[in-house]
């Protein structure tokens, strides 16, 4: 009697200091988070204003905005995004549903992870080479392929994990319906693991959106406005980057109101997302 | 010393007439990989009637439902050799169409597995599968699979909410609407009723015993009691091979073969 109630002491307080780790180290990541949002806030908001949405970037010790690098950005993530999504998807769904087993799929399956953690800037060297030196240009194209090989491993691998979360009796019972196996996958096994593919496209979108590197070889930036997507255009990344490093106090101001400006998207995208994904699996 | 001597698979196979069998199955041998799962495996499904098969764990039954409607053919490195003719013709033959033999052959699953959408989509989505109906027929034929399986004064006022909301049962009531909405000539169950409380078991049950009256009915199951209440024909499998096949009063009150009356009585399984 006495040995169990040592035995349940001890076990009391072995399971109170692992709580109390996992604790103490959830409590650091968030203080590390609320701290970044916070200087965010706390630097960018002041910056805040009208302009910032109308007007391009400035030339040094005049008022500008960030239009210019809000479009670029938004035409790039959508080109990189509408890219990756598509190739992303069927990789994934090839690898879960037809490649599981063959050699060539475990190839692809080991190439994609090489990718998913490749240093971004190589990714933009790669696209320099391929897309902008042979056409003598940078472009917001080239730029939205390199954001596309960046996002794109991101969502092949929570495509291929999710759906094989999926149960094979799903998968069984649409067959065992006579539905061929493409139909399978797009009307009961893609709907199905909605939420995790969503989930997955948001964060290969988190990714490339602060992404600088790639685009520093491929979009460049540009001081004005442009909408030819294969002309040289500015962006948020590339402007922050330069603009923070400069000596001038509009540019520095600039370049916390960009960044703001990322994270709030950020997480305003993944907000909605989750919103929809859940109120898409309601029942 | 006395050596226990297995049963040899001396089976004691029901005949049937050609004209009241539905599916006879032939030497069938199974294969997972190079591991064999069935051993010359020979009966025939009446029509018109229910038919269980019994065993314990890993004996085979699963396997034998899963070859009449070709589900292996799903995974590469499974593969079945004799014959399994249904209405005369042999699924296992190449070329056959697959999903002409599962329009044929339905199958409903140890889980419920409704598909992420309406309850009504849920019936309807084999139905479009095969035939173009008006808007009208299809929604007359909705219905009617769902009385057929006993859920539809339970859902007839919410058609278009998931059928993920429904309770166990219902689901798997649900799915063997969406089964018989397409009209097939053979139902399978794979122990369905395994996931469910005894109340939607008893509602199951009644819903399978009313199918027999259009369907060939062939349920695996782990419970007796389930197989003695439900089936006129019980097929004991242990090990791969047909132990004893016959009537179901017949295989319970006074089996042929040691092995299974040793399973019946509770003595193993």
């Amino acid at each position: 009697m006495n040995r169990r109630s040592e035995l349940m002491l001890r076990r009391r307080i072995v399971d109170l200091m692992f709580k109390g780790f996992c604790i103490t180290v959830t409590m650091l990541a968030l203080v590390a988070l609320a701290a970044i949002l916070w200087t965010l806030l706390a630097r960018g908001v002041g910056g805040l204003d009208l302009d910032v949405f109308v007007r391009a970037t400035p030339a040094p010790n005049s008022h500008g905005g960030l239009a210019n690098a809000i479009i670029g950005s938004v035409m790039m993530c959508l080109i990189g995004m509408l890219i990756a999504t598509v190739v992303g998807v069927l990789a994934g769904t090839w690898l879960a549903e037809y490649g599981q087993g063959s050699p060539y799929g475990s190839v692809v399956r080991f190439l994609n992870d090489v990718l998913l953690s490749a240093p971004s800037i190589l990714v933009g060297l790669f696209v320099y080479e391929v897309l902008v030196a042979p056409f003598h240009g940078f472009s917001a194209v080239a730029g939205g392929c390199a954001l596309a090989m960046i996002a794109a491993p991101v969502i092949t691998r929570t495509t291929e994990d999710v759906l094989r979360l999926q149960p094979s009796m799903l998968r069984e019972s649409g067959t065992a319906l006579g539905a061929p196996m493409a139909l399978v996958i797009r009307e009961v096994l893609w709907r199905s693991a909605r939420g995790g593919i969503v989930t997955g496209g948001l964060l290969a979108f988190a990714r490339i959106s602060g992404e600088t590197a790639p685009l520093l070889f491929t979009s460049l930036s540009n001081q004005f406005f442009e909408l030819n997507p294969l002309k040289p255009m500015a962006n948020l990344p590339v402007v922050i980057f330069q603009y923070a490093l400069s000596p001038y106090d509009d540019w520095r101001r600039l370049a916390w109101v960009g960044a703001l400006l990322i994270a709030a998207t950020v997480l305003g995208v993944t907000i909605v997302a989750r919103i929809i994904a859940r109120e898409q699996h309601r029942p | 010393m006395s050596v226990e001597i297995l049963d040899a698979p001396e089976v004691q196979v029901l005949e049937l007439p050609p004209d009241e069998t539905r599916i006879q199955v032939k030497n069938l041998n199974f294969f997972y990989g190079t591991k064999q799962a069935l051993f010359d495996v020979s009966l025939a499904f009446r029509r018109q009637s229910v038919t269980a098969l019994i065993g314990p764990s890993g004996c085979g039954k699963s396997t034998l439902l899963r070859t009449l409607n070709r589900m292996y053919s799903l995974y590469p490195h499974q593969r079945a050799e004799g014959q399994v003719l249904l209405d005369g013709e042999d699924v296992l033959a190449r070329g056959v169409d697959l999903a002409a033999l599962r329009a044929r052959v339905g199958m409903v699953f140890q889980k419920p597995t409704p598909f992420p959408m309406s309850i009504f989509d849920n019936v309807a989505y084999g139905v479009r599968l095969y035939e173009k109906l008006s808007r009208h027929d299809l929604a007359a034929r909705v219905e009617e699979s769902l009385r057929r399986a006993a859920l539809w004064d339970e859902v007839k006022d919410k058609l278009k909410d998931s059928g993920h909301g429904l309770s166990g049962g219902q689901q798997q009531r649900l799915c063997v609407a969406r089964a018989i909405a397409v009209r097939p000539e053979v139902l399978l169950l794979d122990e369905p009723a395994s996931a469910l409380d005894p109340i939607s078991t008893a509602r199951l049950e009644e819903t399978i015993s009313d199918l027999k009256s259009d369907y060939t009915v062939i349920v695996v199951t782990h419970n007796l009691g389930q197989a003695a209440r439900l089936s006129d024909h019980t097929g004991f499998m242990y090990l791969g091979q047909l132990v004893e096949y016959g009537e179901t009063d017949q295989v319970f009150t006074s089996p042929a073969t040691t092995r299974a009356r040793d399973y019946i009585t509770g003595r193993f399984g």
